[in-house]
């Protein structure tokens, strides 16, 4: 044991020393370790307990990455504790990492924040980090040694200042199943530079619903080789620069890491922040997104591949085990009994007591428990101090600390039984339930933990509905604690926790169970359906005729995007022009607020102009009138008010048409009530400067051509064209 | 080999007027001195392919095609001269000529292609996968001038072009995503369900589509039947392939393939020993589906030879290529030629004169019978037979082909002088196209402009 410690010790030690030695005196390396993930899907049981105190093999999980950290050569780091800060900040400082030579924890706490974003610019206040730092979150777990790493990362940065980040990637073992990351997280798309390894694109909150990622054309002008990965897992291990944390802050909408930095870098093409990637081969790296990540990253520990973190290295408080044949791990004083079978690749910790007859298999044991005879165990995490009565039987379930199963209780896979749980006798708990002495929240608590997936939104609403739709139980509401009891069998406690219906279809994909095989053929039928679209539009088109044709179909997607967006765009800028009006202020800064509206939906200075028009014509419109006249007064008004703003965006002509044709639109469709008096307006407009003759002008030539019933208004100004043109006539 | 080759010719390309003309179709246009569908056929005679298809466009064309080559190749090659209607497209002549193709696989190739790479390589690594398509694809070529030249369209040419969108998988053999002409404008889109299947695709947009394709015949007339529609191999046909592979609507040989291994018997298991021999490829590990049993899916393969960069590939399909490979072929792919250079790297046949004090200078070819007066000077230029060229001419970075009258005084550059062309006194020439027969009279002086005869 000592030997192995020792060595453990050396790895680490021989980790350190490979690093540049001058670097490391300049400037220590700090990492922020988010000890909050500030998502939820990890409860019940993160609602009693912190994700990063969940033992993973019989260890909480944070200090897998605290040891790494350590042995990776970090001097600092700043732990970040939100949820249930005081309980992590108890157990670190009972824990021997605030004496550790070299290494300093220091950790930093808030209760109001709800995201790595706000977490992130917290610490920018605090004005702690100093250099290049790394920025992991509490539950992964890794061996991957930075040097190589960190020293491309600051190469970049000199060659480059605005390469800000490099993200650790390693090829994902494919499941061959899913064919996705086997960590149950979301499949993942990223396309990387071969070269530079630069990440070009990123994409895990895949859209199911499109077949097709779409590159951007700049994208592949630029740099004529990409790669495009669907076969590497993001570790979720970032080196990054100081830069980072004020980038958080200079963009405060920025929450997720992902789905809003690392997206926000990519597509913000006028900072030119470049984010870099380093993929490891040999090491590991992984972080516990779900239950099926716990799950999986747990079999790797047992079967060694996160060496030296394994069971029987002492790497940070835990017991002493011993490695025996076939992956199993005992630590001292079981009681065994000598009919019980433990099968291989299974962890038993300190001081359990296990029957006759229990068969146990692929599974870990916490601390302390006592399991009766005949019970059957499976793929399952019991944790410490668990009282397995006989004949139990658990499949793929996790069990938490101080949980009571009577005897003959069964647990269906996909089962999570949170703190102190009792189960009754003879009772089966079905598939996917999750089951805790504390109800259901009815309402998000965000202080706590905040899920940006969508599937979030709906988690609790329909508990009551489910409650009642329980036919086992007919028609006991799930508010009175009384009626829940039976529901676990005579002399349970506790309440099962309902799943919403968005989230049921998911629960297989996170959960620790196996994925079953009616999920797996649904699953490759879908992939097939998926085929069967894509081949299906294409032989409609083959039969229509030739690509152009597909090239067609896509563009009419892309303007159905766009249309949406510029819908969208138009709101925005009415809303913005009708605020200036109520709150008076002052016309440059509308042009402003209207430009960066303009940038962030990516629209034309024609657009713009568009938009505007129509919002003054709308409030023009909105503006109590009796009579025509009286409107058109009013539109006079408006528009002598603000023709600035107006004007800002007419730079050329073409702008000018597109503010006749937006006005024509109108009168059409939503502003009926301008229509007699388009030419007037016109008029007033010509008038005003606003409009040029040519753009008049090249508009009626244009409407030459066009149906009768598009030249309405063409008809209806005649006569001012008509003057138009003779003026300009006389001019020549 | 169980291979047959096409070699499409085309007819008279619209984008080369006013260099080809009824009389000279373009497979006939000389690439130093020799037409340029010769490097197609010495290529395949070098790969031992000696039965081919050659289909020209348009009547008129195919008799000069077909007369020519029964000329130049009587003993040497065993030549089908097909004529098909013009503006069929590729597509369109293939299925013109279906009755001819018999072999298991077909191998077609553009007539205007000037290449060094090995026919042979493309049909290997078409067999070694059984494959259904097989493109071979090369660098995209770097058009304009190297050197600090005159062309005024260097500004232009100077990124090279962008004529494909490629995707592949990681070992680069298989094709997985085309994209071609007008899609290059837009946002790439790439399957999500074939990059599941594959992992890891590299999109290269700098390579191209070189032309030369091995089919499998079957498929290739299953699909020119059933898609009535598709005009362009390169457009069509490769993109539906490439598109479908992994949900194949081809029937090979009329019947699913897991009969087609009992019928084809010792061919089909041969292939298979092949294939086992290798890891099997993402195609067959996707058609075994999640239980990894019997086959559920249906998939075909398509497959890329990439040319190595050392290898010499160009299409003549545009005026500017057409100077590129005429500078090339004897300049730094002069092994393309079959000539021999001489010690001051050029070729001046023994029959030409050369007056006093008139410089030839490397990467230079002067032909048969033509004469140049005194004081001339010629750079990086192909000369053509039977020239006459008076004193004090000036020809840089420019093709003259045969019979061209040239006057004192005159200076062309950057300019193709097509053949029976006469220039008179003083003419000044820089990039233009001076068509066939035509008459530029003195002291004239041009840039960018393609002359040519009126059209009767």
């Amino acid at each position: 044991m000592g030997a192995q410690k020792k060595r453990a010790a050396a790895a680490a030690a021989a980790a350190r020393v490979s690093e540049d030695p001058d670097d490391l005196a300049r400037q220590p390396l700090q990492a922020i370790l988010l000890a909050d993930s500030f998502t939820t899907k990890f409860r019940p049981i993160t609602l009693e307990r912190p994700k990063v105190l969940l033992p993973l093999v019989n260890v909480p999980m944070i200090n897998y990455t605290l040891a790494w950290l350590e042995a990776a050569g970090v001097a600092e780091v700043f732990v970040f504790c939100c949820a249930h800060s005081k309980q992590v900040i108890d157990y670190l400082e009972n824990s021997e990492w605030f004496s550790q030579p070299n290494f300093t924890v220091k950790t930093i706490e808030s209760h109001n924040i709800i995201s790595a974003g706000d977490a992130l610019r917290l610490i920018y206040e605090q004005n702690v980090i100093h250099g290049d730092f790394v920025l992991i979150s509490g539950d992964t777990v890794s061996n991957m040694s930075l040097t190589q790493a960190l020293q491309e990362h600051k190469e970049r940065k000199k060659k480059d200042n605005n390469a800000v980040m490099t993200m650790i990637i390693k090829k994902s073992k494919p499941s061959p199943i899913t064919r996705q990351s086997r960590l149950g997280t979301d499949e993942l798309f990223m396309a990387i530079d071969p070269n530079t390894k630069q990440l070009l694109y990123y994409e895990d909150k895949a859209d199911h619903s499109k077949g097709t990622i779409c590159l951007d054309k700049m994208l592949l002008a630029e740099n004529p080789s990409i790669s495009l990965h669907n076969d590497k897992q993001d570790c979720y291990i970032d080196i990054c620069s100081p830069e980072v944390l004020s980038l958080f802050t200079d963009n405060f909408d920025y929450q997720h890491l992902r789905r809003h930095f690392v997206k926000g870098l990519l597509l913000d093409d006028i900072m030119g922040y470049k984010i870099f990637t380093h993929e490891i081969h040999s090491s590991y790296a992984a972080r516990i997104d779900n239950y099926r990540s716990y799950d999986i990253v747990s079999k790797d520990i047992i079967q060694r591949w996160t060496y030296p973190y394994v069971p029987d290295v002492k790497f940070c408080g835990n017991r002493a085990t011993k490695l025996e044949r076939r992956g199993m791990y005992r630590a001292l004083e079981i009681e065994q009994s000598r009919s019980a079978q433990v099968g291989s690749f299974t962890v038993i910790g300190y001081g359990t007591k296990i029957g006759s007859n229990s068969k146990i298999s692929d599974s870990v044991i916490g601390e302390g428990c006592t399991i009766g005879s005949n019970v059957l165990i499976e793929g399952s995490y019991i944790w410490d101090n668990v009282i397995i009565e006989d004949g139990c039987e658990l499949r793929h379930v996790i069990v938490c600390d101080g949980v009571i199963m009577k005897a003959g209780a069964v647990l269906k896979p996909g089962v999570v039984l949170s703190f102190k749980v009792v189960i009754g006798e003879r009772f089966v708990v079905p598939a996917y339930s999750k089951v805790s002495l504390l109800q259901q929240p009815t309402v998000h608590d965000s202080d706590e933990e905040l899920e940006y997936a969508d599937n979030s939104s709906g988690t609790v609403e329909f508990s009551s509905i489910q409650g009642t739709a329980d036919q086992s139980n007919g028609e006991m509401t799930s508010e009175s604690s009384e009626a829940h009891k039976p529901k676990l069998g005579t002399g349970g406690v506790g309440y099962i926790w309902s799943i919403c219906e968005g989230g049921q279809e998911e629960e297989w994909r996170h959960s620790v169970a196996p994925i079953p095989e009616d999920k797996l053929t649904e699953l490759s039928e879908a992939m097939d359906d998926d085929q069967e679209l894509v081949t299906q539009d294409r032989t409609a088109l083959s039969t229509s005729g030739e690509l152009i044709s597909d090239s067609n179909a896509s563009e009419g997607d892309d303007n159905e995007d766009s249309k949406d967006d510029s819908v969208y765009f138009e709101k925005e800028v009415e809303a913005t022009f009708l605020r200036a009006v109520e709150e008076n202020v002052k016309v440059d800064h509308v042009i402003l607020e209207v430009n960066s509206l303009r940038l962030s939906y990516n629209m034309t200075s024609a657009d713009c102009a568009g938009a505007v028009f129509y919002s003054m014509m709308k409030l023009a419109i909105k503006t109590p009138h009796s009579s025509a006249s009286e409107l058109q007064q009013n539109t006079a008004n408006i528009i002598t008010t603000w023709q600035k703003l107006l004007k800002s965006y007419l730079l050329e002509i073409d702008e000018e048409i597109e503010i006749i044709l937006k006005f024509e639109e109108m009168c059409l469709e939503s502003a009926k009530e301008f229509s007699p008096l388009f030419a007037r307006i016109l008029h007033i407009l010509y008038d005003k400067d606003i409009l040029q003759e040519d753009a008049i002008l090249r508009w009626a030539d244009e409407k030459e051509g066009a149906d009768e019933s598009d030249k309405v208004f063409v008809r209806q100004s005649e006569k001012f064209i008509q003057w138009l043109r003779e003026a300009s006539e006389e001019e020549d | 080999m169980d291979f047959q080759v096409v070699v499409l010719a085309g007819g008279t390309s619209k984008k080369l007027v006013p260099l080809v003309s009824k009389e000279v179709p373009k497979a006939l246009l000389p690439v130093a001195n020799r037409p340029v569908l010769s490097y197609v056929l010495e290529q395949l005679e070098l790969s031992n392919i000696k039965d081919l298809i050659v289909v020209v466009e348009g009547a008129d064309a195919a008799l000069c095609v077909g007369g020519w080559i029964s000329a130049a190749y009587v003993d040497r090659l065993h030549v089908e001269v097909a004529t098909v209607p013009e503006d069929v497209g590729t597509a369109g002549a293939l299925r013109a000529i279906a009755h001819h193709l018999t072999a298991k696989d077909v191998l077609v190739v553009s007539g205007d292609l000037v290449s060094d790479v090995p026919p042979g390589a493309v049909t290997a690594a078409h067999r070694r996968h059984d494959a259904v398509v097989t493109a071979m694809i090369c660098s995209v070529p770097v058009s304009g001038l190297s050197e600090a030249g005159s062309s005024g369209a260097k500004d232009k040419t100077k990124k090279p072009g962008r004529y494909n969108i490629i995707g592949m998988d990681p070992t680069k053999q298989f094709l997985l995503h085309i994209a071609t002409g007008a899609e290059l404008e837009k946002d790439t889109r790439i399957r999500k369900s074939i990059l599941r299947a594959v992992g890891q695709m590299d999109i290269r947009a700098d390579l191209m589509d070189a032309h030369m394709y091995a089919f499998n015949r079957s498929v290739l007339q299953e699909v020119l039947d059933q898609k009535d529609k598709f005009q362009s191999l390169k457009q069509d046909v490769l993109p539906y392939l490439v598109r479908s592979q992994l949900k194949s609507e081809i029937l090979i040989n009329g019947a699913p393939q897991g009969q087609q291994a009992k019928e084809n018997g010792n061919d089909k298991v041969s292939y298979r020993i092949l294939a086992n021999a290798s890891t099997p490829s993402f195609h067959e590990l996707y058609a075994l589906g999640p239980n990894g049993s019997a086959p559920v899916r249906r998939t075909h393969k398509c497959c890329v030879y990439i040319a190595s960069n050392s290898k010499y590939c160009v299409r003549l399909n545009s005026i500017q290529a057409f100077m590129d490979i005429n500078r090339d072929v004897i300049g730094e792919a002069n092994h393309l030629s079959g000539y021999n250079f001489s010690a001051q790297n050029n070729i001046i046949h023994p029959s030409a004169e050369l007056g006093s004090k008139t410089t030839v200078g490397p990467h230079c070819m002067l032909g048969e019978g033509s004469q140049m007066g005194d004081k001339c000077s010629v750079k990086r230029s192909v000369i053509g037979r039977h020239c006459r060229i008076g004193s004090n001419v000036k020809v840089v970075n420019s093709v003259v082909m045969n019979h061209v009258t040239i006057g004192d005084g005159c200076s062309i550059q950057g300019s193709v002088i097509c053949s029976n062309a006469q220039l008179q006194e003083r003419v000044a020439l820089k990039d233009c196209q001076v068509g066939l027969g035509y008459v530029v009279s003195a002291g004239c002086e041009y840039k960018g402009e393609s002359l040519a005869r009126k059209e009767k």
